[in-house]
């Protein structure tokens, strides 16, 4: 099993709350999981309702078993003068640099140092052990930055490398590419079943293989009940509207006739996105991936629907994969 | 639909778009809320009202750019054939080609020789080709590059897809800080005193800090940035001078702000975020679009009594009492029967007439009163074909659940809206209804045009 899992997902379908629902799925049974948020907005706080979390791994959610899930908000500068004190006893000359704009320029500026700085905050927690050489995480969770800048996000390190010919950044980056690169990393993309991100999550797919980055499944957000097929629908018209009414009214509803028909052009709506449904779930399958389905909360995600979601995903073994 | 006591005031799309003194309109808001289809729309809508419009797309999905014919990327305007020009107006459409604005910026602003060795350093390549912020300061480069040309009378500008939806305004200070920080300048010194030889003239605080920076980067690396920098240094002044003058623009009166939403929690919660952060940047407001909308042509009927009657038909006596006839299929005269339950007929196409309603014997008589009229009925089932997989029950307690489903999601959309304009009351907003499906062409692009400018009392036709 992978114990880096990158979540990434076209803006809206969710990717933030995926990637919590899986943080705690994998700490099931006494795991530890450590969930990083690496784009500053706070959303990790936001779906646990605590306060915004500071640059410090803290335990926020308890997962059946006894399991933990802790939460880090990775921030480019402090990881940038935390490199600097940890490998080179930069403490002050950090203090320096930061006056300098040294450090605005290097996480804001410069191109790539900031993701590789999150990257490598993040891998660094993959890979660090305590004092009986066991991992400290089991799993480390990312919410990543969205599909269209995922691999580019990911691969950054081997540009840097490549601008960094030599010395510690060069090395740096080369030893987090390994991490990524390798089956201890799945990479997860969030879609719903809706046409531009299901081709996103296909491009997306396309780049992170091409850049040989391990692919881990699909996840389909938001999957609405299906409430009534097609096949049904189509039989809803002409005389049937008349039985319809009739029957709306024995059921107890008053003033049947008129409700009709607005509820038979909901049914029509209702189908048509059926149908369009059908066919993203085509295209998805067709990416042949392992895919794993989430259904719509109608009320929105709070803590208990987080937990839901999260057995949801261990049901469909989501996070058991080790990245193809 | 209505809603409740703070009924936001109405944005009218088309005034806005009909006003020429406005020659900039931004979408802005977070990810995957419909912003380049918002921007679409309204150059579509404002060309055929009689603007030259050009649309700025940052990442337009490749449908939606097909639908405008800019498949092509190639940072070029080109005008979208099968506009209505009827009333003089034209649209051209584009995508931002980050690097390649970035590569005409440094060729228009500086000799061939030093274009070229700007163009072919490593370290250029590598920030000219798309790190996080490239393309907030090039979408900024861009825009006033096209308000400068004064080619067309309104530019609809789309928003990069940005970690905050709010990098664009700080791509410009964020540039005049950097630009006016001492560690530029440091960076610059060695190449301005003469290349490397220049090294030794710097003081020990500043070789201890660029040998700091060697250590960590690499010589390669730092020397690659110092040569970048300094090569760019007669540009940098130009840049700056330009991003501040398109912060400026966005100030103008002649700018109007769109932020988009859904009636989605966290998209509502950026736009909120979003309308703040633009008071504080004294740029203006003109309102809120709401898209994917969700509404009911049946919202009389509230979602706990459809689902009363959803079970009442699948659990209660009436589904057995009725499916054991199913198989009988003796058709009855409906009319005849019940006319509490018929009603006036419909005609094929549904439309029920009001007139003849029977409502209005019924209001005030309680559910069970109707429930024991109607099992004393005898089925009458037509026995169409098709009925044989489902039963007019199945049928109806399935158009019950749904419309159940729908009235909660309208319920939901209307809490967060609320909770948006409690905040805000002061915002206009207009709501672009749900389509079920992606809009693929100019048809699709004027639909939601339509739905743009009819503003928030845009409620599906066929309301009860």
């Amino acid at each position: 099993m992978s114990r880096f899992q990158v979540v990434s997902g076209k803006g809206g379908t969710g990717k933030t709350t995926v990637a919590a629902a899986l943080a705690l799925a994998l700490a099931a049974e006494g795991k530890r999981t450590l969930l990083v948020e690496v784009e500053g907005r706070q959303g990790i706080a936001q779906l646990f309702e605590s306060e915004a979390l500071p640059y410090e791994e803290r335990r926020i959610a308890v997962a059946p078993g006894g399991g933990e899930v802790h939460a880090l908000a990775i921030d480019a500068e402090r990881a940038l003068l935390d490199y600097l004190q940890m490998f080179y006893k930069l403490g002050s000359a950090g203090r320096a640099l930061k006056k300098l704009g040294a450090i605005d320029f290097a996480t804001t500026i410069a191109p790539g140092v900031r993701d590789v700085l999150l990257t490598g905050k993040a891998c660094e927690a993959v890979r660090r052990k305590d004092k009986k050489g066991r991992f400290v995480y089991d799993h480390v969770v990312m919410d990543a930055p969205p599909t269209g800048r995922i691999t580019r996000f990911l691969n950054v390190n081997d540009e840097v490398a490549g601008l960094a010919r030599i010395g510690p950044i060069h090395n740096q980056a080369q030893a987090v590419m390994r991490v990524l690169k390798s089956p201890e990393t799945a990479v997860h993309l969030v879609t719903l079943l809706e046409e531009m991100p299901v081709q996103e999550t296909a491009d997306g797919i396309a780049e992170l293989r091409a850049a040989e980055l391990p692919v881990g499944r699909v996840i389909v957000n938001m999957v609405r009940p299906h409430l009534l097929d097609e096949e049904a629908l189509l039989t809803v018209s002409g005389a049937r509207r008349k039985e319809i009414a009739k029957t709306l009214t024995r059921a107890g509803v008053t003033g049947a006739a008129a409700l009709v028909r607005p509820l038979v052009e909901q049914a029509a709506q209702h189908a048509q996105r059926v149908s369009l449904e059908r066919e993203q779930r085509a295209v998805l399958a067709g990416l042949g991936l392992p895919t794993a389905e989430l259904p719509l909360l109608g009320d929105g995600v709070d803590l208990s629907a987080l937990h839901d979601l999260a057995a949801e995903l261990r049901k469909q073994g989501a996070g058991e994969e080790v990245g193809s | 639909m209505t809603l409740g006591p703070d009924v936001a005031p109405g944005l009218d799309t088309d005034a806005l778009l009909d006003d020429r003194d406005i020659r900039i309109v931004v979408c802005c808001g977070s990810g995957g809320v419909g912003k380049t289809t918002t921007a679409a729309a309204l150059g579509v809508r404002a060309a055929e009202r009689g603007r030259r419009a050009v649309v700025l797309t940052i990442d337009p999905a490749r449908r939606l750019a097909q639908s405008m014919g800019i498949d092509r990327l190639d940072n070029v305007p080109r005008r979208v054939e099968d506009i209505d020009g009827a009333n003089g107006g034209e649209l051209h459409a584009m995508m931002l080609d980050m690097k390649r604005t970035f590569d005409e910026t440094v060729e228009a602003h500086t000799d061939a020789a030093r274009a070229r060795a700007i163009l072919e350093n490593p370290f250029y390549q590598s920030l000219s080709a798309g790190f996080a912020g490239t393309q907030e300061y090039m979408a900024m480069e861009k825009l006033g590059q096209l308000r400068a040309r004064d080619e067309w009378d309104l530019i609809i500008v789309d928003t990069p897809p940005s970690r905050s939806a709010l990098d664009f305004l700080d791509a410009p200070k964020r540039l005049g800080s950097f630009l006016d920080g001492k560690f530029i300048r440091l960076l610059m010194a060695p190449a301005k005193i003469g290349g490397r030889a220049g090294m030794k003239f710097l003081n020990v605080g500043m070789s201890m800090m660029t040998g700091t920076l060697g250590k960590l980067l690499g010589g390669q690396f730092l020397q690659d940035v110092q040569t970048f920098v300094s090569a760019m240094d007669s540009m940098f002044g130009g840049f700056r001078t330009r991003a501040d003058a398109t912060y400026k623009l966005l100030q103008a009166p002649g700018t109007a702000f769109l932020v988009v939403a859904t009636p989605e929690r966290d998209a509502l919660r950026e736009a909120a975020y979003f309308v703040e952060r633009l008071a504080a940047e004294q740029m203006p407001l003109a309102g809120l679009v709401l898209n994917r909308v969700h509404d009911s042509g049946a919202s009389r009927l509230t979602a706990e009594r459809a689902l009363s009657a959803a079970e009442n038909l699948e659990e209660g006596g009436i589904v057995d009492h009725t499916t054991g006839k199913a198989g009988l299929s003796d058709p009855v005269d409906p009319a005849g029967v019940s006319p509490e339950a018929v009603g006036t007929p419909l005609p094929p196409d549904g439309r029920d007439t009001p007139t003849a309603s029977p409502d209005a014997n019924e209001t005030g008589h309680d559910q069970g009163e109707t429930e024991d009229r109607s099992q004393e009925e005898p089925d009458d089932e037509d026995a169409a074909p098709a009925s044989a997989a489902y039963s007019v029950e199945q049928l109806t307690a399935g158009l019950l659940r749904l419309h159940a489903e729908r009235m909660q999601v309208v319920a939901r959309e209307k809490r967060t809206r609320d909770c948006f304009t409690a905040l805000h009351p002061e915002v206009a907003v207009t709501e672009v209804a749900a389509l079920p499906g992606d809009v693929h062409d100019l048809t699709g692009l004027r639909a939601i045009g339509d739905r743009l400018a009819a503003g928030p009392a845009s409620a599906p036709a066929g309301a009860a």
